[in-house]
């Protein structure tokens, strides 16, 4: 019996590695996917899969997106599950929260967070505080989506970042991605979740490429929001960023690198609920930090990172206070030499790198 | 004793009459009420009367905190409506909600108890009077006029599943303003949303009186495109009848669009911004209980004795459920950080200092 077995299961062995040399291995098909062509798979997977899911907003069926990032939606689902509105953000959120409350999964999207200001009580009070208020009986299943944070020549009205407006309140999960990558894995992730997700996209990173792995493109890969990826290993500095400066980080380290100075540059992913203990980790690694965002200073991403390092075990660790890289306080200028010169750029990081390492 | 009347005094009765809006006629004038009805209407709208009274009462005490608004005077609203719907239907609400609570399936205790904070409570303590909520019941809303556009979105999920359910969202004179109802008016309408719009004019908005804060307070032809009633929300049997027009109208397979109905009240006491004498005047002259009463023992449908009998039994459950809410201990602690997430693991939150810790769950 026991050689039967045996035979059996070496006979298995002996088959697969026959196959395995006959169709002998080819590295898995990675692909070249542009962060928009990632939300937008991921949507029409998470329509595919769920019935209760829709999507609506302005322009996001028959115009496919302001930004194209619902393209083909419409043609595929229809009126029921893709939803033009018109422009009144105050009266549609409502709209969505209040289907989500009773039993839809719905995709509200913002054609930037600027206008989501129109709309910020139905997100905070009518969203995130409910499942509290109600003691667990009312949940309220929502992605709020849409860009963030500083464009091109938009000016100051339409080049606000919000993360740290989302990321103050309790109820609310806020999820800000970088690649390709974070876009798909996050924002299925967020459609998945049974709590309101704040969703912050990047318009400058629609239409930039990376390489997505099969595994990446599987149906059900998932990136559980709350965690943060070490994008660059480093020993010398640790790096902390979303969204679209955590490529100016890794551009940074890159030079930084040829001077012999190792960053590791770690991509937050998620806002709330922050995951310190990544950045702790790192820290106790380097011995340094420096936050960088787009949004404005006071009271936000980088200070809300620095206070919890403060009050917690990696303190000891510094060799040097903790600073942040930041947006420029003040509203967003138009001119092109005043808004470059509004947010961080990769200059100011190398500086603040080696002011911090006093080199 | 008369089994069955029908009400040929909602046409005869009084200054209201049913006006209409984009319509060609109204509800119809006559109704019929059985005992059955009306006895259950009476218990129902003096239990909501004596919670409210009592709930008044902790209040001046202080055993009830921050806001209490009181639905004593409008019982007939939530009563009619109720009776113009059916519980799968779905309804919601602003800050004036403890009537709707009970109508919509929550009991007089975890009502009571909500309102002095105890872990009994329909919210387990943690809402307050104006977050109560129970099934099909999306509360209890603080801000004035948010909850109408949240209305629209439950209609909009009732029309996307195909369920022939249909949504009352309710909102008062003062909300009636508001930039965001006129929103969700315009895409209600524009996506055919199965979605009944109440205003509830009980003539003042917060303090201020209606006339010095609507241009026009004609609020059932404020929808504009939306065909719309103007009822007397005094006489249960007119709301109902409103209700069930309304209804038939919005659910699917009929015109399919939504109304807007006010119905005008004269509310009495416990609106916190009314004068003594105004509300001794008003609650004289017209009261929802006493009008179904009268009309109840007039037609011989109920004796004296019997309608006694529902107050001493009423008095009772109310006597009890403030015994409970008074007695219930308050939630414990360990419940603070509960409930932030549903179906997520559990998760630490900071307290208030960098050294505390909390624990929350699902």
């Amino acid at each position: 019996m026991a050689s039967l077995r045996c035979f059996l299961r070496s006979g298995k062995n002996a088959v697969t590695a026959v196959l395995r040399r006959e169709f002998h291995g080819t590295p898995p098909a990675a692909v070249q996917v542009t962060v928009r062509d990632a939300l937008n798979q991921a949507m029409d997977e998470e329509l595919e899969r769920d019935e209760r899911v829709f999507l609506l907003g302005e322009e996001v069926a028959q115009y496919d997106g302001a930004y194209k990032v619902s393209r083909g939606l419409w043609k595929k689902y229809g009126d029921k599950r893709i939803i033009d509105t018109p422009i009144t953000e105050m009266g549609f959120a409502g709209i969505a929260v209040g289907a989500a409350m009773a039993g839809l999964r719905p995709i509200c999207e913002f054609m930037t967070f600027n206008f989501s200001m129109q709309a910020i009580d139905q997100v905070i009070n009518s969203a995130a505080k409910t499942y509290y208020m109600s003691a667990g009986l009312q949940s309220v299943p929502i992605v709020f989506r849409g860009p963030n944070g500083a464009s091109a020549g938009v000016a100051a009205q339409h080049s606000q970042c919000f993360a740290a407006w989302y990321g103050h309140c309790p109820g609310l999960k806020v999820v800000s991605p970088w690649s390709a990558e974070d876009a798909r894995g996050l924002l299925k992730s967020a459609i998945r979740d049974d709590n309101p997700v704040v969703f912050l996209e990047n318009e400058l990173m629609y239409g930039v490429p990376f390489e997505m792995s099969e595994e990446v493109q599987s149906k059900d890969f998932l990136i559980p929001i709350g965690k943060a990826k070490i994008e660059r290993q480093g020993n010398h500095i640790t790096l902390v960023s979303h969204s679209r400066m955590v490529s100016l980080c890794l551009d940074a380290a890159a030079v930084l690198a040829k001077e012999g100075i190792e960053c590791e540059v770690i991509n937050m992913r998620t806002i709330r609920p922050l995951d310190a203990e990544a950045i702790e980790t790192s820290i106790m690694k380097t011995n340094h930090l420096v936050t960088v965002e787009g949004g404005w200073p006071q009271f936000g991403i980088g200070a809300e990172i620095l206070a919890w390092i403060m009050e917690g075990p990696a303190f000891n660790y510094l060799d040097a206070p903790a600073v942040r890289v930041t947006g420029v306080d003040i509203p967003m200028p138009y001119a092109k030499i005043l808004e470059d010169n509004s947010i961080p750029q990769i200059k100011d990081i190398i500086f603040s790198v080696k002011k911090t390492l006093n080199v | 004793m008369t089994d069955v009347v029908s009400s040929e005094a909602i046409a005869q009765k009084g200054s209201y009459k049913c006006d209409v809006h984009k319509l060609e006629e109204g509800p119809p004038l006559q109704a019929v009420l059985t005992r059955e009805e009306g006895l259950q209407y009476y218990r129902t709208m003096q239990t909501i009367r004596r919670m409210e009274l009592k709930a008044d009462q902790l209040y001046k005490q202080k055993i009830i905190r921050g806001f209490c608004h009181l639905y004593d005077g409008q019982e007939a609203c939530a009563v009619g409506i109720e009776a113009g719907i059916n519980l799968s239907d779905h309804l919601i609400t602003a800050y004036r909600a403890h009537g709707y609570t009970l109508t919509r399936g929550g009991t007089v205790r975890e009502i009571m108890a909500e309102l002095t904070g105890r872990r009994g409570g329909i919210a387990k303590g943690k809402g307050g009077s104006m977050h109560m909520y129970t099934k099909h019941f999306y509360g209890g809303n603080g801000i004035v006029g948010a909850q109408v556009p949240l209305g629209a979105g439950v209609a909009l999920t009732c029309k996307y599943l195909g369920k022939n359910e249909l949504c009352v969202c309710l909102y008062g004179d003062g909300a009636a303003n508001q930039g965001q109802i006129f929103e969700t008016y315009n895409m209600a309408s524009l996506w055919k949303l199965p979605c009944i719009f109440i205003c509830e004019n009980n003539k003042y908005g917060m303090g201020t009186s209606v006339e010095r804060a609507a241009a026009s307070t004609d609020y059932y032809k404020r929808g504009d495109f939306i065909p719309g009633l103007r009822v007397d929300g005094m006489d249960v049997l007119c709301v109902r009848e409103a209700t069930k027009f309304a209804a038939e109208h919005c659910r699917s397979g009929k015109c399919s669009s939504p109304y807007v109905t006010t119905f005008a009240l004269l509310i009495h006491c416990s609106h916190s911004y009314r004068t003594r004498d105004e509300i001794q005047e008003v609650r004289s002259k017209s009261d929802p209980i006493s009008m179904l009463k009268d009309r109840m023992l007039s037609n011989n449908m109920a004796s004296v004795e019997e309608l006694k009998e529902i107050d001493v039994e009423v008095r009772k459950e109310i006597e009890d459920a403030a015994q409970f809410a008074t007695t219930d201990p308050e939630p414990p602690l360990d419940d603070l950080c509960n409930h932030i997430f549903y179906n997520d693991p559990p998760m630490e939150v900071r307290g208030t200092n960098p050294w505390t810790k909390l624990k929350s769950v699902s």
